[in-house]
C-alpha cells in the first residue's frame, strides 16, 4: 500500500501529458484579427503608391519615409495635427478643473435634487452631437469664436465634463469621508486639505480622466471640423485633403493614419493599471 | 476642560439619532457604553463638531462652541476603522496637525518621536499606513490624536476591528496614557467588560437615549433601569418575573423561595435580575436558588463557557401571562470549557444575594450589597 501512493500521485500531476487548451489557439487567432488593419495601415504607410496600387503584397518591398516626411515638413499637413493637440489639451485641463470640485460635490454633500442633477448629466452624453451642430455655428460666428482653438475646446466640454464628473464621482467616493474629517480636526483648512491630502489619493482617478476626455475630442469630428475652416482645423479634416482629381494619396493617408494613433497609444501606457476602473466610471 | 452638553437632541430627516440629554464631562476618562445604534457616534461627532446638534447647547468650560467649525476646536478623533492619510508616511502622518498648527520643527520632529516612542512606532515611521498590519494603523492614528495634545480627545470604539491579541495588548497600554492625561478622554463601546477594565465615568446609553451615568463600578452596581442592567451584562441579564409577597418569591413555573435580605418588604409583580456569572452548575454559597432548566447550547468565549438554557415548566406558563417568551431564558457563565448535550436537564445553582429586583416600569427597587473589598473578586469573575 505505501510503495503504490506516490505512483497514485504521481499520475494525477498534469505536467505528465501536456494539452492543448483552447485558449492557446483562440487567443492568438483573436490578436491576429484585431492587430491585422493596424497591422496594414502601417505597412502601407512605408509602401510607396505604385506598390500599394500594384497589389496583394504582405510587407513593402521598398521601404520609403517620403509619407512621413511630407507630413512632418508640410505645414498644411502638420498644422492639423498642432490644431487637434491644442484643442484637446485645452478642452482636458478645462474638463478636470470643472469637474474636480463638481464631482466632489457629488460625492460628499446630499443637496436638493442632486440625484437628479447627477442623472441628468449622464444624459448629456447622450444626445448626438449633431444636434448642437447648428446652434454652435450659429453661436459661434456671432460671438467670434468660430475657428479658434479654445472654441472646439468649449464645444467638447458639453460631453467630456459630465463624462469626468461621473467618473471622477467615482474615484472620490471610494476615498473614505473619515479622511476629509480627519484632516479637519487637524486644521487643515478646505483648499489646503482639497490640494495637498486629497488631489494626491484620486491621482489615478484623475489620469483616467484626462485619457477619456483626451480620446473624446481627439476622435471627435463631427463638432471639430464643422466649427473650424482654416486656423484651428483638426487633422481628421486634413486628412479629406489627400483625396485630389489625381486620385488618392493612399500611402499618405495611412501614414497620417499612423500618427493619429500615436497620442492615444501614448496616453493609454500611462493609465494602462486604472484604464478598467475607468471604463466603469471608477465604480469597480 | 469641562465639557457640557445642554439638552441636545439630533435629528436626521424624520429620525431620532439622539433624543433630548444632558451629560457634563470632566477631565479624565469617560466611557460612552451601549449596543450597536444606541448613538454613541452621533455623540461623539456632535462633541468634536463634525455634526451640529438640531437643538441644545455645547459648552466649553463655560463658552459655547455649538457653532464653532472642527478646525477652531481642540479635539482629536480616533475612527473605528483606521484612518490615516495613505499618501503620507507614518512620520508625516503624526507630525500632521503639529505642522498644520505651525510648530517649529526641532518641536515636531521631538514630540513625534516621544509618541512614536510610546506608541511603539519608531521602527516604521519612514513607512506608508498601507505597509503597516492593522494594529500598527491603529497606533499610527492614536499617535495622531496623541501628539496634538487637544483638550478632548474622542476614541470611537477604536480596538473593535483588531484582533482579541492586539485589543488587550492595545486597551492595556491605552488605560495607562489616559490616566497620565488631563484632557477630557471620551471612549465608546459595545462591551461591558471593557467599560470596566478601563474604569473612570461611564455612561450608558441605548436607542439614542442617555439611560445613566456615574462612576463604571457604580453604575455596574446599580443599573437604575432593567434596560442599564442589560446593556451593562454581557450576555445580557437573566430576568425571571416572579410575584414577591411576605418575604417570599414564587416563580411563574410555581417555584416558591424565601426572598434574600435586600429584598425584605417588597411586595407584589416584579422582575428578578441576576448577572451570568452568578448562575452556575456547582452552588457558590449557602443562599442558592436551584431551578430546573433543560440546556439549549454551549457558547465558548476564550476559557468560559456560556451555558444557554430554557427554565422547565415557564415557557407555557410565561407566555400565556403575557410575558415574553424570552424571560425563560437564562444563561450561565462557567469557567472552564464545558461540552454539553443539547435537551439535557440540569440544576442551575443562582445566587440570590447577587440578585437585582426592578419593578414593573423597570426601575430598580432593590440591589445586592456590594460584597466587601476583601472578598471582592473582579466583577466579571476570572478574565
Amino acid at each position: 500500500m505505501k510503495a503504490a501512493l506516490p505512483r497514485a500521485t504521481a499520475l494525477k500531476t498534469p505536467h505528465l501529458r501536456p494539452r492543448m487548451r483552447p485558449g492557446s489557439v483562440l487567443l492568438p487567432v483573436y490578436f491576429i484579427l484585431l492587430m491585422l488593419p493596424i497591422y496594414w495601415m502601417i505597412t502601407m504607410s512605408l509602401k510607396t503608391n505604385e506598390e500599394i496600387l500594384a497589389g496583394f503584397s504582405l510587407w513593402p518591398r521598398a521601404v520609403t519615409f517620403e509619407h512621413y516626411r511630407e507630413i512632418f515638413t508640410n505645414p498644411a499637413w502638420y498644422s492639423g495635427y498642432l490644431n487637434s493637440l491644442t484643442y484637446v489639451a485645452l478642452n482636458t485641463v478645462i474638463s478636470l478643473v470643472i469637474a474636480l470640485p463638481a464631482a466632489y460635490a457629488f460625492s460628499r454633500y446630499s443637496f436638493q435634487g442632486d440625484k437628479h442633477l447627477f442623472f441628468w448629466l449622464l444624459t448629456n452624453r447622450m444626445a448626438p452631437p449633431a444636434v448642437f451642430l447648428l446652434p454652435f455655428f450659429q453661436l459661434y460666428q456671432t460671438v467670434g469664436l468660430f475657428d479658434t482653438h479654445i472654441g472646439v475646446a468649449l464645444a467638447h466640454l458639453l460631453f467630456n465634463v459630465p463624462l469626468a464628473v461621473w467618473i471622477l464621482e467615482g474615484f472620490m467616493s471610494g476615498v473614505p469621508r473619515e479622511i476629509d474629517e480627519t484632516a479637519y480636526i487637524d486644521g487643515y483648512s478646505f483648499g489646503r486639505f482639497f490640494f495637498r491630502v486629497f488631489i494626491p489619493l484620486v491621482r489615478s482617478g484623475i489620469g483616467v480622466t484626462a485619457f477619456f476626455c483626451f480620446m473624446f475630442s481627439w476622435i471627435e469630428l463631427l463638432l471639430a471640423r464643422t466649427l473650424t475652416s482654416v486656423d484651428a482645423k483638426p487633422i481628421a479634416a486634413v486628412m479629406t485633403r489627400t483625396v485630389s482629381a489625381s486620385g488618392m494619396d493612399w500611402g499618405l493617408l495611412a501614414a497620417a493614419g499612423v500618427l493619429t494613433i500615436v497620442p492615444g497609444a501614448l496616453v493609454i501606457w500611462f493609465v494602462r493599471n486604472y484604464i478598467a476602473k475607468g471604463f466603469a466610471l471608477g465604480r469597480v | 476642560m469641562t465639557l457640557t452638553l445642554d439638552n441636545i437632541v439630533k435629528q436626521v430627516g424624520t429620525q431620532t439619532h439622539l433624543y433630548r440629554m444632558s451629560l457634563t464631562l470632566q477631565p479624565g476618562l469617560n466611557v460612552l457604553l451601549g449596543p450597536t445604534l444606541a448613538g454613541k457616534t452621533s455623540l461623539m461627532r456632535l462633541m468634536a463638531g463634525l455634526d451640529r446638534p438640531s437643538s441644545g447647547r455645547i459648552v466649553v468650560d463655560g463658552q459655547e462652541v455649538t457653532h464653532l467649525s472642527v478646525q477652531q476646536r481642540s479635539v482629536a478623533f480616533v475612527y473605528q476603522q483606521f484612518v490615516n492619510y495613505p499618501n503620507f508616511s507614518v512620520y508625516d502622518n503624526i507630525a500632521s496637525p503639529l505642522k498644520l498648527a505651525g510648530l517649529a520643527p526641532h518641536l515636531i520632529r521631538d514630540r513625534v518621536q516621544s509618541v512614536a516612542t510610546l506608541m511603539h512606532l519608531e521602527p516604521v515611521l519612514k513607512r506608508l499606513p498601507a505597509e503597516l498590519s492593522g494594529g500598527q494603523q491603529q497606533r499610527v492614528a492614536i499617535a495622531r490624536a496623541l501628539v496634538k495634545e487637544a483638550s478632548l480627545l474622542l476614541f470611537d470604539e477604536p480596538l473593535v476591528n483588531l484582533d482579541y491579541k492586539l485589543r488587550e495588548e492595545l486597551r492595556a497600554e491605552m488605560s495607562e496614557i489616559f490616566a497620565r492625561r488631563e484632557a477630557v478622554v471620551v471612549y465608546s463601546t459595545t462591551e461591558p467588560f471593557e467599560a470596566l477594565t478601563l474604569g473612570g465615568q461611564v455612561a450608558v446609553l441605548s436607542e439614542g437615549r442617555l439611560l445613566q451615568q456615574g462612576s463604571a463600578l457604580e453604575v455596574y452596581h446599580h443599573p437604575e433601569t432593567v434596560r442599564v442592567g442589560q446593556v451593562y451584562s454581557d450576555p445580557p441579564m437573566n430576568l425571571l418575573e416572579a410575584r414577591l409577597t411576605a418575604g417570599r418569591a414564587t416563580l411563574l413555573s410555581g417555584l416558591e423561595f424565601a426572598l434574600p435580605a435586600h429584598m425584605a418588604g417588597l411586595d407584589g409583580l416584579y422582575r428578578l435580575g441576576v448577572r451570568a456569572n452568578h448562575a452556575g452548575l456547582q452552588p457558590s454559597g449557602p443562599d442558592n436558588l436551584q431551578l430546573a432548566v433543560r440546556v439549549d447550547l454551549a457558547e465558548l468565549s476564550g476559557s468560559e463557557t456560556y451555558l444557554h438554557t430554557t427554565l422547565s415548566g415557564a415557557e407555557l406558563s410565561g407566555t400565556a401571562q403575557g410575558v415574553p417568551p424570552h424571560a425563560a431564558h437564562l444563561v450561565a457563565q462557567l469557567p472552564g470549557i464545558h461540552s454539553v448535550t443539547p435537551g439535557e436537564q440540569a440544576t442551575l445553582f443562582v445566587d440570590l444575594r447577587r440578585m437585582f429586583a426592578f419593578d414593573a416600569q423597570g426601575q430598580l427597587v432593590a440591589a445586592p450589597q456590594r460584597l466587601p473589598v476583601a472578598a471582592a473578586q473582579h466583577p466579571l469573575g476570572s478574565r
